[in-house]
């Protein structure tokens, strides 16, 4: 699915990303960990295209293509999803309307004619139960006057609606109850198959709970320096980040 | 003394018409260049207008005479040359087309992308239609459905011959010939327009648009309008098209007059696309408007404008809340692109007891242009319980545009409750790159942005211009972020 190879990036100069690799395989879900700084929040706007990052060596595959050059909505379309850490506000057009959008540019990208109003209320209407999403909700501009949760669960919202084949969730529990983390952590769990993959990037272990990982990765200054199974995840979370710097030492 | 010949006698004829300000044939198309009484007094005469009319015209000639063209306005253009101008040209023929083959590619590719019907693309590209069954039925069934309603919708210059008692008693009372350097101007020599009617308690049953208006030919430089809607009825005008109007006239000078009686009300909407000029800034019409309308006693006037085109434009629809209870509306799209320049907005006068007025000004600013708000709430000693809401945002586009309000605020009744809100937002990046990674490219995430951060405007105007003039939104605005 997502082969990255001895990624460097930089933005103004300063280096961030020192030769990173990363393999996720279809059916995988990895979590990426670290500590501030360490360059997580980067590599996801990367794989997603943002183009205020310049990339100085190696590159990063989708199902065997390389997506280095692809403008951010064509990495959407080729089936990339990034729920951002802090999703931006668009007054004046509703959720159902930017989600509308999203999906038809995206049809329109395949070749394929706008999505029956029928068969887009049906699905609406499914994915926003599983995500136990107030109708009403859906008629909001979007993110706008929404509390942290709602923003989060919008993010998730959306990734059902668009079926990704690569979800990379950015800090999806910052700013989230306990029990809008298990809203959230339940919709992304019955979203998973055998052809998608989820990258999961996050600071603690809270969310792994919920969402198990089949591997977990540290990343530390530009790298991944640790690579392990979920039980990974839990050594972090008792040991903290500082037992990584020292065992680099 | 030499033999005064047939030749000669006819010669001089000429001459003493010529004096007289008949000086043209009356086959000639356009007048010469210039403006003076006798200019005025041809156009009179070339309409067939009675002598109270023609002397109309010359008194706002010689008002304008001694007016200054305005230069508060935040707009910055060379002046047009006003001896420079022929005032009078009969509506041209356009060239008549067999098909849409022959109309300008560009063109037609707006229409399309405005998605105007075929038939209708035809009409306003003037191609001659073979079955014009289905317009010449629309029209004619319209014609019938106003008429037995009792309601007057005709060219201005038809009204003054057919209702000149109407025409005469509202002509000017709201926007007297003195108001303005342009309203003056357009008085003394407009070349047609617009008059419309109802009757008491009549609600007209369709939106009045222009563009159903029997021999409506070019809508020339100065424009006409007068609305009168009379007590308890109601009436929604359409002005303008929002397909492109390429006029070759620089300087537009239109002049609107609503008069709302004791309980009736007027939706005014107009989609304004005139030629804004090139990339470059070169050309593009100077639109001077002056709208105004009157509010009797719980009366209504509502102004939504959608405002894409121009070169300079300079515009501020308003009202006077004369009548107790009555109320005063202004929805507005302002959208600059490239280096055009706009300062509209509206004025609100309140007169009456209990009158309330709401702004809603959108201004959205692209390339190098400069997008001006202007307006003016004005609260009289005796308008007790007065209210205004105003909300003025704006919305910017890269580095190098501008946009200004200039609110002011006149309150001389101590019960009066006036709010004003401002925004300034601009489109981020980051926004840009939301929407791209949900699959949205950057030419769409714009329209999208920008059509709702005109929402509440959009939904002001009738249902069908609505969809038009949010594409018009698109097309305006299209190739202005990298």
């Amino acid at each position: 699915m997502l082969k990255i190879e001895n990624l460097h990036a930089s933005i103004e100069n300063k280096s961030i990303l020192k030769g990173l690799s990363l393999e996720v395989k279809a059916g995988e879900v990895h979590a990426i960990m670290g500590p501030n700084g360490a360059g997580k929040s980067t590599l996801a706007n990367i794989i997603a295209g943002k183009d205020e990052y310049e990339v100085t060596e190696g590159n990063i595959q989708l199902n065997g293509e390389d997506i280095g050059e692809l403008a951010p909505e064509e990495r959407a379309h080729n089936g990339v999803f990034l729920s951002f850490q802090y999703p931006v506000e668009i007054p004046g057009v509703s959720v159902t309307n930017f989600i509308k959008t999203a999906i038809n540019e995206t049809r329109k990208a395949k070749g394929l004619e706008d999505m029956p109003a029928k068969d887009m209320l049906k699905m609406i209407r499914e994915k926003s139960e599983l995500l136990e999403i107030d109708r009403k909700f859906l008629s909001r501009s979007l993110n706008e006057g929404f509390s942290g949760g709602e923003k989060k669960r919008n993010e998730i919202f959306q990734m059902a609606m668009l079926e990704p084949k690569l979800a990379i969730l950015d800090e999806t529990d910052s700013g989230l109850d306990i029990d809008a983390l298990r809203i959230v952590a339940n919709g992304v769990n019955k979203l998973k198959s055998k052809d998608n993959a989820v990258i999961v990037i996050t600071h603690y272990q809270r969310l792994l709970d919920y969402i198990v990982p089949d591997f977990v990765h540290v990343l530390y200054d530009g790298k991944i320096v640790k690579s392990g199974d979920a039980s990974l995840a839990l050594e972090l979370e008792a040991k903290g980040y500082d037992w990584i710097k020292q065992e680099l030492v | 003394m030499s033999k005064y010949t047939e030749e000669q006698l006819e010669q001089e004829l000429k001459t003493q018409e010529y004096k007289y300000g008949f000086y043209t044939d009356i086959e000639s198309e356009t007048f010469a260049k210039g403006l003076n009484e006798d200019v005025v007094r041809a156009i009179s005469k070339k309409k067939n207008e009675p002598q109270w009319m023609t002397d109309w015209r010359l008194d706002a000639f010689r008002v304008w005479e001694k007016m200054e063209e305005p230069e508060w306005a935040n707009v910055h253009y060379e002046k047009p040359k006003f001896q420079d101008i022929a005032y009078y040209s009969a509506p041209k023929e356009k060239p008549k087309l067999n098909s849409l083959d022959e109309v300008d590619p560009e063109l037609l590719d707006t229409f399309k992308r405005l998605g105007i019907s075929l038939d209708e693309q035809k009409k306003l590209a003037n191609v001659a239609v073979d079955i014009v069954i289905d317009s010449v039925s629309v029209a004619t069934t319209f014609k019938k459905t106003l008429g037995e309603k009792g309601i007057i919708f005709m060219p201005i210059s038809e009204a003054i011959q057919e209702h000149p008692e109407l025409v005469r008693k509202y002509l000017g009372t709201i926007v007297p010939t003195t108001d303005n350097f342009y309203a003056a101007l357009n008085s003394a020599v407009f070349s047609d327009g617009s008059f419309c009617y109802i009757p008491k308690g009549v609600r007209c049953p369709m939106e009045l648009s222009t563009y159903f208006r029997i021999n409506e030919g070019g809508t020339g430089q100065f424009e006409r309008t007068l609305v009168v809607a009379d007590k308890g009825s109601y009436v929604s005008y359409l002005e303008g098209c929002t397909a492109p109007s390429r006029d070759e006239n620089q300087l537009h000078a239109a002049v609107v007059e609503l008069v709302a009686m004791d309980d009736a009300e007027i939706k005014y909407s107009t989609v304004q696309n005139w030629y804004p000029g090139n990339k470059e800034g070169k050309g593009g019409v100077y639109n001077f408007v002056t709208k105004r309308g009157l509010c009797e006693n719980n009366a209504k006037i509502s102004w939504t404008q959608v405002e894409t085109g121009s070169a300079v434009t300079w515009k501020y629809p308003s009202c006077i809340l004369k009548g107790n209870n009555s109320v005063g509306e202004f929805y507005s799209i302002a959208v600059t692109n490239n280096y055009q320049q706009a300062d509209t907005g509206t004025k609100m006068i309140h007169l009456g007891k209990n009158t309330k007025s709401t702004i809603i000004s959108k201004g959205i600013s692209a390339g190098k242009s400069q997008n001006s708000y202007r307006g003016l709430v004005q609260i009289g000693a005796r308008a007790e319980n007065a209210r205004n809401f105003s909300q003025c945002d704006s919305l910017l586009m890269g580095n190098l545009c501008g946009a200004h309000t200039f609110p002011y605020i006149e309150v001389k009744n101590k019960t009066a409750q006036v709010e004003h809100e401002a925004t300034t937002s601009k489109i981020g990046e980051e926004q840009l790159f939301y929407c791209n990674q949900r699959g949205i490219d950057t030419e769409k995430a714009i329209a999208l942005i920008v059509n709702g951060f005109s929402k509440d405007v959009l939904n002001k105007l009738p249902m069908e211009f609505a969809v038009e003039a949010q594409k018009l939104l698109e097309i305006s605005l299209e190739g202005s972020v990298g």
